[in-house]
């Protein structure tokens, strides 16, 4: 092989913050050794040695299982060490700073922070103030940018491309890091995106981000190639945006019978965990049109490809 | 009338003129390749007779051309069909992190496990010797072949990082650092097949 043939590229990136520091480019490079690592991952032998000089710490100052769970997971089919880390059984609880307690992890010689956190813009913070490569694995209602990158993997390998689709967003867009990343994501790859949900769920604004607003679902619906719903987050509900999660659900949520009466097939995403009954039926859940499971396992493969990329830039 | 004259140049003229500002030698061209390569499938009949326990595999990205072309003609020599895969080594590199110009991935395509098979490897050019060796540990995910070989158009000699050597060659050439090997095929959108020595 002659080295200069080979085809170069890399990201314009150390960490990845959220999608918005992101070029379309940098997008495109991700989604496509993404695709490279999903046949990987669907082999019998699905370990490649990569990062096998690389540590990873998961920092996870907030819950999660899905996440945490497909970081980890693609950390060790790349190779990697790797040390997990939860707020509950940590010094966080007896008040180190959230710089301090990223220092110590790095003086022991670690390469990479996976990190969440439930104040919007910690992962910032870190990626000035440390010297580690951060990669934001959601940070409180701002961005979850792996979740959007893998969202976008999902819509190109369902419908075969990203640029020109119409997509969704329903449900609790107020509380949503994930509408949030998905609009950055989505608009830079060219796709439209319209944001549904009750005005309460709604931000102020958003459609200065250049996404149609709307407040019915049925409508939504029949503008759309894929409907991304989302949870209702109650845990981050100080106050009370609608009287009852019945009546969301009557307005708000999709069954069978709501798809059925559309004129044509709307591709159904959720990024988990699902509330069944609130925003999605469970017949829907299931249903042919669903992609959510495909969703989890694309989650590995975007996150390698991501944690691959980005060891190439901390050298 | 201005000093100054633009010459428009299409692709191809430009390609030519690019090309000779470097120090180039030709290694081999479409008829002599074509001869090679026939040799080539020769040699590799009278190893493994009708190809039917052993398969070709291609590494990415530079051996898909020469490996399409191996598989033709030995289709059309032997008369059966030839098992080709597509193996890409970029996560199996030990360079990773460690080169000035990273890497992209290529497909991996490998429509058959060779557990129990014989496989032949081909590339276009050995030089480090490197990429042979990701290769290797790369197709440990697809099985245990019971043999493997190596059979690559261009073998630069005195380059090797790593002791491997092929088992089939198409042309030696004695060549150092600041050379450069470069392979052309007509599949690739040039006019013709050719392979080339440049001094960069």
């Amino acid at each position: 092989m002659t080295q200069s043939t080979q085809k170069s590229s890399s990201l314009s990136t150390r960490h990845l913050t959220g999608i918005k520091e992101l070029t379309p480019a940098d997008i495109e490079l991700i989604l496509t050794t993404a695709a490279q690592f999903k046949e990987v991952i669907n082999r019998s032998i699905k370990k490649v040695p990569s990062l096998r000089d690389i540590t990873i710490a998961n920092a996870f100052f907030e819950n999660s299982t899905r996440t945490r769970l497909s970081f980890e997971l693609a950390e060790k089919r790349l190779s990697a060490d790797t040390l997990s880390f939860t707020a509950s059984s940590s010094s966080v609880k007896k008040g180190e700073t959230l710089s301090d307690t990223i220092n110590n992890i790095l003086a022991m010689k670690v390469d990479m922070v996976v990190m969440r956190h439930s104040s919007p813009g910690a992962p910032h913070f870190l990626a000035k103030t440390t010297k580690a490569q951060i990669i934001n694995a959601g940070d409180g209602t701002h961005e979850h940018p792996t979740q959007a990158l893998l969202d976008a993997f999902s819509i190109q390998e369902k419908l075969g491309e990203v640029g020109g689709k119409k997509v969704a967003i329903i449900g609790d867009i107020l509380h949503s890091r994930v509408a949030l990343s998905n609009i950055f994501c989505l608009q830079k790859l060219g796709a439209e995106v319209m944001v549904c949900g009750p005005s309460t769920l709604i931000p102020r604004h958003i459609d200065k981000l250049g996404v149609k607003v709307g407040h019915n679902v049925k409508e939504a619906l029949e503008w759309a190639d894929v409907a991304n719903v989302l949870r209702i987050q109650l845990e981050r509900q100080q106050i009370q945006y609608f009287p009852s999660l019945r009546e969301y659900s009557l307005y708000f949520g999709i069954n069978d019978k709501l798809l059925q009466s559309l004129d044509k097939e709307v591709v159904i995403m959720h990024p988990g965990p699902i509330n069944r009954g609130v925003e999605l039926d469970s017949d829907v859940a299931d249903g042919k049109h669903s992609i959510i499971l495909d969703q989890v396992e694309n989650g590995v493969a975007v996150r390698m490809a991501v944690l691959y990329l980005l060891a190439e830039r901390g050298q | 009338m201005s000093f100054y004259t633009f010459t428009a140049y299409t692709f191809t003229e430009y390609k030519k003129l690019q090309m000779e500002a470097v120090k180039q030698r030709l290694i081999l061209n479409e008829g002599a390749l074509d001869v090679t390569l026939s040799r080539l499938c020769m040699q590799l009949i009278e190893n493994h007779g009708s190809f039917s326990e052993t398969a070709l595999i291609a590494l990415q990205p530079r051996g898909k051309w020469l490996a399409q072309r191996i598989a033709e003609k030995l289709a059309k020599f032997t008369g059966n069909t030839i098992e080709l895969g597509y193996l890409d080594a970029t996560f199996f590199r030990d360079d990773f992190r460690r080169r000035d110009n990273p890497i992209t991935a290529n497909a991996t395509e490998m429509p058959f496990l060779v557990e129990g098979k014989k496989v032949v490897l081909i590339d276009d050019v050995l030089y480090t010797g490197r990429s042979l060796r990701a290769s290797l540990d790369a197709m440990q995910a697809f099985g245990r072949p019971t043999k493997v070989e190596y059979l690559v158009l261009v073998d630069r000699k005195y380059t090797r990082e790593i002791p491997v050597e092929a088992t089939y060659i198409g042309s030696s050439v004695n060549s150092i650092k600041t050379e450069r090997v470069s392979v052309e095929w007509k599949e690739q959108g040039y006019e013709s097949d050719n392979i080339w020595l440049l001094s960069k």
